[in-house]
């Protein structure tokens, strides 16, 4: 068997799954083919994330739609990934591209995880999905761009941590929340008014689903809490405990309580 | 000009089978238990770092006796085969099966082509949602491969302490009951009536991971300090 025994030679031990897969199956590596000259059909993009960090964690949370041009192309798609026990990650741009990077980027921490027998850093772990983003250049610059948001929870220094990437792969860490998405400017307005220090778990999971409803308002590419399909936004915690997701039913609630206090403020703008 | 013996086939096979099996029993063993809450890898090796059972896939696991670096070659290469096999087809795709298969005829090619054959012998174990649907599959140095039904011994005393394995078992024990039955049998050569849990690894496959602890990963450590409270538990 190929597969198996190419991997045997101590100089081809490799604890990245990515690079085992580029040595052995490149064709498998999300954009690694180069595409050929010409206009790229329309293809589903995800839209706004928003994450913020609270005392003891961190948490992201992702509308519901996907669209293609002006058409709606899903109101199910899920943009936020537990990437492993203590870290999550959410995707905005081309959605095919970015779920098959989430899917290696997931593999990538197991498969070092099985094979060193120890957790990557939380530093370790960001570095690598920069890298992987910036491998995807080429189709970004064919107008494929994925635009990650990843956050975790530090072991080491014992609290959540927010980072942001560009399309070149560049890692920046965020302070106190960020967004990223066609809706990200009005999902950063909101939060800088609803965002505090101190907010609690349940609190914040609000102040995100509530800056997710602003995004919804204003960008016709981000979906709303939606009560008659009961769809609503895909939140995940991370903390000292790991990351979880938190239950339709609470999330349900949240929006609920959203809908109907704005109902009775009865504004307009 | 040198010439080279003949030398017959069935002495060349033997030869080799010979030396890998000396090499076998040098080493300390390890039981894989099946019972009602998963799969129990215990063995007896008193360093906290260098692992002699390692977590495959989802509800596979590894668990091998013999020379270090010859079956941590393998482990890692099992987990490349089922990670890439996972990531190109889906995650329920992979099978111990299919993973003991390529096992097999690694091991089975190596025995025959190289230089020497691998000093080694592994068992690769999956948990299913029942008893039923658990599989034991033993692999040794030359290829063969076994599906075996309950529990596996490998290692240096292999058949003795199977036969304290084969008297205890039944499909009913508990993890805590297992890792018991396990520590006895490790000891079958031993002046001791078992081994203490500070000289053993252990690990489990939970059969009801999704459930209890939310995760499609099995795969557990124990760590010493639940061994021993398992070890010392009423049962």
């Amino acid at each position: 068997m190929q597969e198996l025994t190419a991997g045997f030679p101590a100089t081809q031990a490799t604890s990245s799954f990515t690079e085992y897969l580029q040595r052995s199956r490149p064709e498998l590596l999300p954009g690694s083919q180069s595409l050929p000259a010409g206009q790229l059909p329309q293809a589903p993009h995800a839209t706004t994330i928003v994450a913020l960090a609270y005392p003891g964690g961190v948490l992201m949370a992702g509308d519901r739609r996907a669209t293609m041009g002006n058409v709606i192309a899903s109101r199910h798609i899920e943009k936020v990934f537990p990437a492993d026990s203590y870290s999550v990650l959410g995707i905005a741009g081309t959605a095919g591209l970015a779920i098959d990077i989430t899917k290696l980027f997931q593999v990538e921490l197991e498969h070092y995880e099985k094979i060193e027998g120890t957790l990557l850093s939380l530093d370790g772990k960001a570095n690598r999905l920069g890298a992987m983003i910036r491998s995807n250049l080429p189709m970004a610059m064919q107008g494929m761009a994925v635009v990650p948001l990843f956050a975790g929870f530090d072991q080491v220094a014992q609290l959540g941590r927010l980072f942001s990437y560009d399309v070149t792969g560049g890692r920046y860490e965020e302070q106190e929340h960020h967004s990223v998405g066609s809706g990200s400017v009005f999902a950063r307005g909101a939060l800088k008014k609803l965002w505090r220090p101190n907010l609690s778990e349940s609190e914040a999971v609000a102040v995100a689903v509530e800056a997710l409803y602003d995004a919804a308002d204003d960008d016709s590419a981000t979906g709303g809490p939606d009560p008659v399909r009961q769809l609503w936004p895909v939140v995940y915690t991370v903390n000292r405990a790991g990351a979880r997701r938190v239950p339709e039913r609470e999330l349900a609630e949240i929006a609920g309580r959203i809908a109907s206090s704005r109902t009775i403020e009865g504004r307009e703008a | 000009m040198t010439q080279q013996f003949y030398v017959s086939p069935e002495q060349l096979m033997k030869d080799r089978a010979d030396f890998a099996r000396k090499g076998i029993a040098r080493g300390r063993s390890v039981v894989v238990i099946s019972c009602a809450d998963g799969i129990a890898l215990v063995a007896e090796n008193p360093s906290p770092s260098l692992h002699k059972l390692g977590e495959i896939y989802d509800k596979i696991a590894f668990a091998a006796v013999g020379k270090y670096n010859e079956f941590e070659s393998l482990r890692q290469a099992g987990v490349r085969y089922a990670d890439v096999r996972g990531y190109s087809y889906d995650r329920e795709d992979v099978t111990a099966r299919g993973l003991a298969s390529v096992y097999a005829q690694s091991l089975g090619a190596v025995f025959t082509a190289e230089q020497k054959p691998f000093e080694v012998e592994l068992a690769v174990a999956e948990v299913g949602r029942d008893q039923a649907s658990d599989h034991l599959y033993r692999l040794t140095f030359d290829g063969s491969i076994a599906d075996v039904n309950g529990f596996v011994a490998m290692g240096g005393l292999a058949e003795q302490v199977s036969a304290v394995l084969e008297a205890g078992w039944s499909p009913e024990l508990s993890l805590a009951g297992a890792l018991r039955l396990a520590v006895r049998a490790l000891a079958a050569d031993k002046d001791a009536e078992a081994l203490p849990g500070t000289a053993v690894e252990a690990a489990v496959l939970d059969r009801g991971s999704e459930s209890s602890r939310g995760s499609r990963r099995s795969f557990r450590r124990l760590s010493a300090d639940e061994i021993v409270r398992l070890l010392e538990g009423e049962a």
